[in-house]
């Protein structure tokens, strides 16, 4: 485990980016004692411009809401909506990879169907569909996203089973008799777990712009203050109040560049024999 | 595999996506809560009865499940994607009027990012290759990172504050001029005015992505022995990258760049509601806007035939390129 931590330090940025990342869950952790007005209060003069003030550093919209406040919130429901979208299209890549890697044959044939089937239909364009037919809900975002960002990592788990259930330890356990379900739980998936988790943190990643984008475009919990709906809310002033529309935009921007870095750093730390190819 | 054995392949898979997605419709309708028709029928639903009626007969509301999807499906086969309550119009005929605006948009922001990514990915490939100018290299990686983390319609607003509010150079709503009612070149030039914003906003993420794919498949090209044997024999470097490497490497990114599509169209969503874009993109927003979800499904079933169609077309493309080419899985 030194070696990995070793590895990890080495990539700079990656060390940048754990940094930025904690601020963030440091702020979505402490978000409500630190604003105690809910982020959609109309709390102050509407359209303060931003670093004027010292009650509401970032200015307030134009409905008099603090922008600091709505930042701080909003990184709870992008780290949220994030993980937790992300772990549900795990698993759903995983069962379906797996079983398809193991099984192969028909049932290989008919699940690589469906993958492809979700790969080339438009991603955000489904998205939409999901969250406006299902209604805009916490539930509805998460679900979509997952359902939208599950095939690679159902062909990325197909592809390492297919090579890993032709190595001796598996084939070892076939003969002393261990059931399938034992054998793809105890002595495949651990092996094919390295790049599951890299390819995981690039995805919460994904699934944070995507949420970003369905609440920019007016398709986010009614209840939760998230960044996309503050762009989308603040781009009609755009001309009158532009930082209004560019700090969300940062705040998207960081934790994602952010997350990414770091999925980069534990990717040279956990595949160490592709870090020279790869500088 | 004969070509012809290939092309029916590929149509058969082709249909098969699109049929699939037709399902996927139909189930959407089913699944979702409430009922059918009054979901289908939109704000109708409250104010007109006689038409939820209307619907539940035309899609057999009150038949067996498996009529349904039939009743559904020979509609949706014979173009009847439904009626547009609030625009008074078929969702056809409102999808069909949008199509050329967004095919516009996205033919060109696809070239274009092909065209520049391939470019800068070349470059910084060549530059790691001849060991000079590696800056390029490191700036090209640093950019694209930067890139995968912006959202695509912040970036179209900071565009428009910058190229639009600030500097004042290019118009950022629209496609034309409203009511200056040009013709010929003057036309042209008012039309191409309106698409550069949009055209480089939805293309410099994909840029990015292609400037990646290139450099990476450009240095597994390099590493190969007739690289090496080309240089051994004196072929000047500059020649090697664009003779021996370039050639190779650009197969798989066009492969890649086609099953982007889909990202790109979910993108044009985005661009074409912040640059008020006439298509079907925006058109989507606006169904979504006004719970129009017959013209919302219409939209997202075209969209998704559109990709599909395109993805077909790559593959034949490539197929011809590189006869070597088997189906992809």
């Amino acid at each position: 485990m030194g070696g990995f931590a070793r590895r990890f330090a080495a990539h700079r940025g990656a060390l940048a980016g754990v940094a930025i990342l904690a601020l963030v869950v440091l702020m979505a952790a402490t978000c409500s004692l630190l604003f105690e007005e809910s982020p959609w209060a109309m709390v102050a003069e509407p359209l303060q411009p931003p670093f004027a003030s010292r009650d509401y550093p970032l200015g307030t919209d134009m409905l008099g809401r603090d922008v600091a406040a709505g930042i701080a919130y909003g990184a709870r429901v992008s780290l949220l909506v994030g993980v937790v979208s992300t772990a549900v299209a795990v698993l759903l890549g995983v069962v379906v990879g797996a079983a398809a890697g193991y099984h192969g044959g028909r049932v290989d044939d008919l699940l690589m169907r469906l993958t492809e089937f979700f790969q080339t239909i438009p991603q955000l364009a489904m998205a939409v569909v999901l969250v406006a037919i299902f209604k805009p809900s916490v539930v509805s975002i998460v679900g979509a996203i997952s359902i939208v960002s599950w095939p690679p990592v159902a062909r990325l788990v197909r592809s390492e089973f297919l090579t890993l259930k032709e190595r001796e330890f598996v084939h070892a356990a076939v003969v002393i008799g261990q059931a399938p379900m034992r054998i793809i739980f105890t002595q495949i998936l651990p092996n094919a777990m390295a790049p599951i988790i890299v390819s995981a943190s690039l995805m919460i990643a994904t699934a944070i712009l995507t949420e970003s984008s369905l609440s920019f475009l007016g398709l986010g919990d009614r209840n939760l203050m998230s960044w996309g709906f503050m762009i989308g809310a603040a781009r009609t002033m755009l001309r009158e109040a532009p930082m209004m529309s560019v700090m969300p935009g940062v705040a998207i921007l960081l934790t994602v560049l952010a997350i990414n870095l770091v999925g980069e750093g534990l990717n040279d730390a956990m595949n160490p024999q592709l870090r020279k190819r790869e500088d | 595999m004969s070509f012809l054995t290939f092309l029916l392949g590929r149509l058969g898979k082709a249909v098969g996506v699109t049929l699939g997605v037709v399902v996927l419709n139909f189930l959407l309708i089913r699944l979702a809560p409430g009922d059918p028709a009054e979901i289908m029928a939109g704000e109708a639903a409250s104010s007109d009865p006689t038409y939820v009626a209307q619907l539940r007969r035309q899609f057999g509301l009150d038949e067996p499940l498996p009529w349904q999807l039939w009743l559904y499906l020979k509609g949706v086969v014979q173009f009847d994607f439904g009626y547009s309550y609030r625009n008074r119009l078929p969702v056809l005929d409102l999808i069909a009027e949008r199509l050329p605006a967004t095919l516009l948009l996205m033919g060109l922001a696809f070239v274009f990012s092909l065209a520049v990514g391939a470019l800068l990915g070349a470059l910084a490939a060549r530059s790691r290759y001849t060991n000079r100018h590696r800056w390029i290299d490191s700036a090209l990686m640093s950019v694209s990172l930067l890139m995968y983390a912006t959202p695509l319609f912040w970036l179209s607003l900071l565009m428009i504050l910058l190229f639009s509010v600030s500097l004042d150079w290019l118009p950022a709503f629209g496609m034309e001029s409203v009511g200056a009612h040009l013709a010929g070149w003057d036309r042209v030039r008012d039309v191409t005015a309106h698409l550069v914003l949009p055209v480089t906003s939805l293309g410099c993420f994909f840029m990015a992505v292609y400037a990646r794919l290139t450099r990476a498949s450009m240095l597994e090209v390099i590493g190969m022995d007739f690289v090496r044997t080309a240089r051994a024999k004196g072929v000047p470097a500059g020649q090697v990258i664009r003779r021996h490497v370039m050639r190779n490497a650009m197969l798989p990114v066009v492969t890649m760049a086609g099953i982007q599509l889909g990202q790109m169209a979910g993108g044009a969503v985005l661009i074409e509601t912040v640059f008020g874009w006439p298509g079907i993109g925006r058109l989507m927003f606006d169904a979504l806007l006004q719970r129009d979800y017959q013209l919302l499904l219409g939209v997202f079933l075209v969209t998704s035939a559109m990709v599909v169609l395109f993805n077909l077309l790559t593959d034949l493309m490539l197929r011809v390129v590189d006869p070597r080419i088997e189906p992809r899985r």
